[in-house]
């Protein structure tokens, strides 16, 4: 099967590279056979990555150890269903898994894209196909996931047992389609400048892949983050690690490009930033396979250091000279058709919004840089950490949340100061009454005051906006308003999915600021002895000690902590931390211990308890209590801002507009459940 | 004066803003990153170089590391190759920080006049931790 597997690779490079050379050329033009054969090339190259795929599966599911990646990331007694996650667990196998999703895409794009835009099919496949070529490259010469073992040994090594968890079975793959489907954008967006169509065709062409892109980004970053909390037991989902400040820039871009693009189509303005921007989604989205997989920075997610890094330095370095290139090409024709007619409009809004969006990737591109930099320049490596991203991101962060709520209310072009009053009077009370709640409770701290109280201003912008959607389908239609709010959100999805999204980051924001008021203990007790920890709202938690038991289970030896939780008095019942040594199918010990982290959630905060060892083998454990307040809002605001995002694409709804229609001043806020 | 200046005014006013915001960032946020080698080199050089809050990347020297639990208190010693230092440690290691296997650290904290360095936080990275390449002479 090996042999069928690296046949396949071989194969589908060469077809990969012919959709390659004949896309680019332009000598498909006039010339029907040819370009029958580029869109048959980017269906064979599926074909033969499918195939390679049944290979690996076939090889890891009968353990073949004899296949260098399977004897190096399973083992007999791994259970079943992380042998067949194992594919992508490692370099070789994700590279394949990558190329695998990429020619599904590519084939997708060819095969749904509207005859409307068959235009720039061409193009788009030349542009998949050098990509797919460029990792059919990487395989073939760098990391080939079919590498035989001169020797077949008796079992494999087994998968490291922080990556035995539901979280990494499902956030890889969601990062990778992530990751992938920018390059779908990107070849419409380099067809746009090749074939000399500027037009928003292509925008439109693209506008469900950006949104599936940016749906698969924003889950594959919440399940790391969860992923994080609970597998790697540091009490925190976000440490502004280099790999996921890596997965964090493509977004940034992504989001910013989401709402410029609603310029460009409603004013013609913004062509050459929009292109700008999807080409760094990619260009980051390269990065960010290239940090993890070259170690050039160290974090804790790298693969091994290996010559993969040079190959996608060198094509990120390709990538940047073509596309940046082909836009100064075609500069001229890119000529805004208006100019911004005032700083207080939606246009101007949404420019800040996208400059912000754009700063706080600079600022963590930067950051995350930084240790090269300044060894490059000063000769001495320095590192900032999360302190320094705080210090960035948390005032832009705040910036960003009020023009959310600003944004979608104020009026194209020139906005009155009727509509101004109009739209932001409740609002504002809305997030007033809020910050002076928060003062009347006691808190004092800045930013989280600030965050908080914005997000209830924004919160009121879009409640008010529903209200008054579901009001005029009321008055108009004579529908109830449970009925008039559900048509509202099925007849302009688009808009009002939007505003779900922006539900679902104000969320998120109030839960970040939760996180200010995190409280951490450490104590090392016997059984039977006790220790009080006082949570930010004012509780106290008893917490005691019972005792450790070991016992055996599945591929694994457990130590288990048993803690026995009481809030003020009354008992909340028992919980448990563990340390798990894996053992390979002998009974030896494989890998360092891993901990195994006990946590009890509420709306209002979670109880993280990790058991971090015992003093020299008896039963008095050391222990660390975390209360962090307000973490399951990161998982609710998460789901919230998928599914919004979901609601945008989903198909049906009004159609696309394919002019720029024309708004007059001022006049949106009469159209409220109209216009879009 | 035209939307479009005034825009530009304010969009100067955000790229400054973030300009600002990571240099200061850097400034106060940013610490050195050194092999002990460097760091035994900076300290002789210019003895105030101590009070600075530094990071330190090194090799822990296998069979060094000596846990009290009790005051949950760990002392080792690093290596680059060239030079030994011994470090000190309070609080709790990762699950990665042991003896099994050649580990590599990232410490930060202050070289002490004593000679070792007291560190606050403690990263360990083993040179395999999620990638484990098949090691074929190992095995046979």
């Amino acid at each position: 099967m090996t042999l069928l597997g690296e046949v396949a690779l071989w194969a589908g490079w060469l077809i990969a590279l012919w959709g390659a050379i004949v896309g680019f050329s332009g000598k498909w033009r006039g010339r029907p056979e040819l370009r029958a054969s580029l869109t048959g090339a980017v269906y064979a190259v599926l074909l033969c990555m499918l195939t390679a795929a049944v290979a690996l599966w076939y090889g890891l599911v009968t353990h073949d150890f004899n296949i260098e990646y399977v004897a190096a990331y399973t083992s007999r007694n791994l259970p079943d269903y992380f042998v067949f996650t194992a594919f992508w667990a490692g370099q070789k196998g994700s590279l394949l898994f990558w190329a695998i999703v990429l020619s599904t895409f590519a084939a997708l794009a060819q095969f749904l894209t509207s005859s409307r835009y068959r235009g720039l099919l061409p193009y788009v496949a030349g542009v998949t196909s050098a990509v797919t070529a460029f990792f059919l490259t990487v395989m073939l010469f760098a990391a080939n996931p079919f590498g035989r073992l001169a020797f077949t040994p008796a079992d494999g090594n087994g998968l490291n047992p922080q990556l035995q968890n539901f979280g990494m079975i499902v956030h890889p793959p969601m990062l990778y389609l992530g990751y992938i489907s920018i390059t779908i954008p990107f070849a419409f967006a380099m067809a746009a400048l090749l074939s000399g169509r500027l037009d928003t065709g292509w925008i439109h062409a693209i506008r469900k892949w950006t949104l599936l892109s940016w749906v698969f980004l924003s889950t594959g970053i919440v399940l790391g983050m969860w992923w994080a909390y609970v597998e790697l037991g540091w009490g925190g989902y976000w440490a502004w690690d280099p790999v996921e400040n890596a997965s964090f820039l493509p977004w940034l871009t992504m989001t910013a490009f989401l709402h410029s693009v609603m310029i460009q189509e409603k004013r013609g303005m913004l062509k050459r930033w929009n292109l700008g921007l999807i080409v760094g989604t990619f260009l980051l989205s390269i990065f960010g396979t290239f940090i993890t997989r070259s170690g050039v920075i160290s974090s804790v997610h790298s693969f091994t250091q290996s010559s993969v890094g040079y190959y996608f330095l060198a094509f990120l370095v390709l990538a940047a000279v073509a596309s940046f290139t082909l836009l100064y090409v075609r500069w001229d024709a890119l000529r805004p058709e208006v100019q911004l007619e005032s700083m207080v409009s939606r246009e101007a809004a949404f420019l800040f919004n996208n400059l912000i969006l754009v700063g706080i990737a600079f600022s963590i591109l930067w950051g995350t840089l930084f240790p090269i930099l300044s060894e490059a320049v000063q000769g001495t490596k320095v590192t900032v950490g999360p302190p320094f991203f705080n210090r960035v991101n948390i005032p832009l962060g705040i910036l960003l949340l009020a023009l959310t709520g600003i944004g979608p209310l104020i009026a194209w072009r020139k906005a009155s100061t009727a509509n101004l009053r109009r739209q932001f009077i409740a609002p504002l009370t809305a997030g007033g009454v809020v910050i002076l709640g928060l003062l009347a409770a006691g808190m004092r701290d800045g930013y989280p005051l600030v965050a908080i109280g914005l997000a209830g201003f924004v919160l009121g912008t879009i409640v008010q906006e529903f209200y008054r959607g579901s009001r005029a389908r009321h008055r108009i239609h004579g529908e109830s308003y449970l009925v008039a709010i559900g048509r509202l959100i099925g007849r302009n999805r688009r808009r009002y999915g939007g505003y779900v999204v922006h539900v679902g980051i104000l969320v998120l924001f109030v839960a970040f600021a939760g996180m200010a008021f995190k409280v951490d203990h450490e104590a090392t007790l016997l059984p039977g002895e006790s220790v009080d920890v006082k949570s930010p709202y004012g509780h106290t938690y008893h917490l005691t000690h019972l005792g450790i038991s070991q016992f055996q289970q599945l591929n694994r030896f457990v130590s288990q902590a048993t803690v026995q939780v009481s809030r003020d008095g009354v008992p909340l019942g028992i919980m448990t931390s563990e340390k798990r040594q894996h053992q390979n199918s002998l009974g030896a010990a494989e890998f360092q211990p891993s901990t195994e982290v006990g946590i009890r959630t509420t709306p209002r905060e979670d109880l993280y308890i990790v058991y971090a060892g015992s003093v020299a083998g008896t039963e008095e454990a050391v222990y660390r209590f975390t209360i962090n307040p307000l973490v399951v809002w990161v998982w609710i605001g998460g789901m919230i801002v998928v599914m919004g995002g979901l609601l945008t694409m989903w198909p049906g709804g009004t159609g696309t507009t394919t002019k720029p229609r024309p708004v007059q001043a001022g006049y949106e806020a009469e159209l409220v459940g109209h216009a879009s | 004066m035209k939307a479009g200046t005034r825009f530009a005014i304010g969009a100067g006013v955000i790229v400054l803003a973030v300009a600002v915001l990571i240099v200061e960032g850097v400034k106060q946020t940013g610490v050195y990153f050194l092999t002990p080698t460097e760091l035994a080199q900076r300290t002789t050089a210019d003895p105030t170089f101590r009070d600075v809050g530094i990071k330190m990347g090194a090799q822990v020297v296998p069979g060094t590391i000596k846990r009290d639990v009790a005051t949950q208190t760990i002392d080792f010693q690093v290596t680059d190759g060239t030079t030994l230092m011994p470090v000190t440690y309070r609080g709790l290691a990762p699950d990665t920080f042991n003896d099994q296997q050649e580990i590599e650290v990232v410490v930060e904290g202050r070289l002490g006049t004593d000679g070792v360095f007291h560190a606050t936080s403690l990263f360990a990275k083993c040179g395999s931790r999620y990638e484990k390449e098949y090691d074929a002479e190992q095995k046979v």
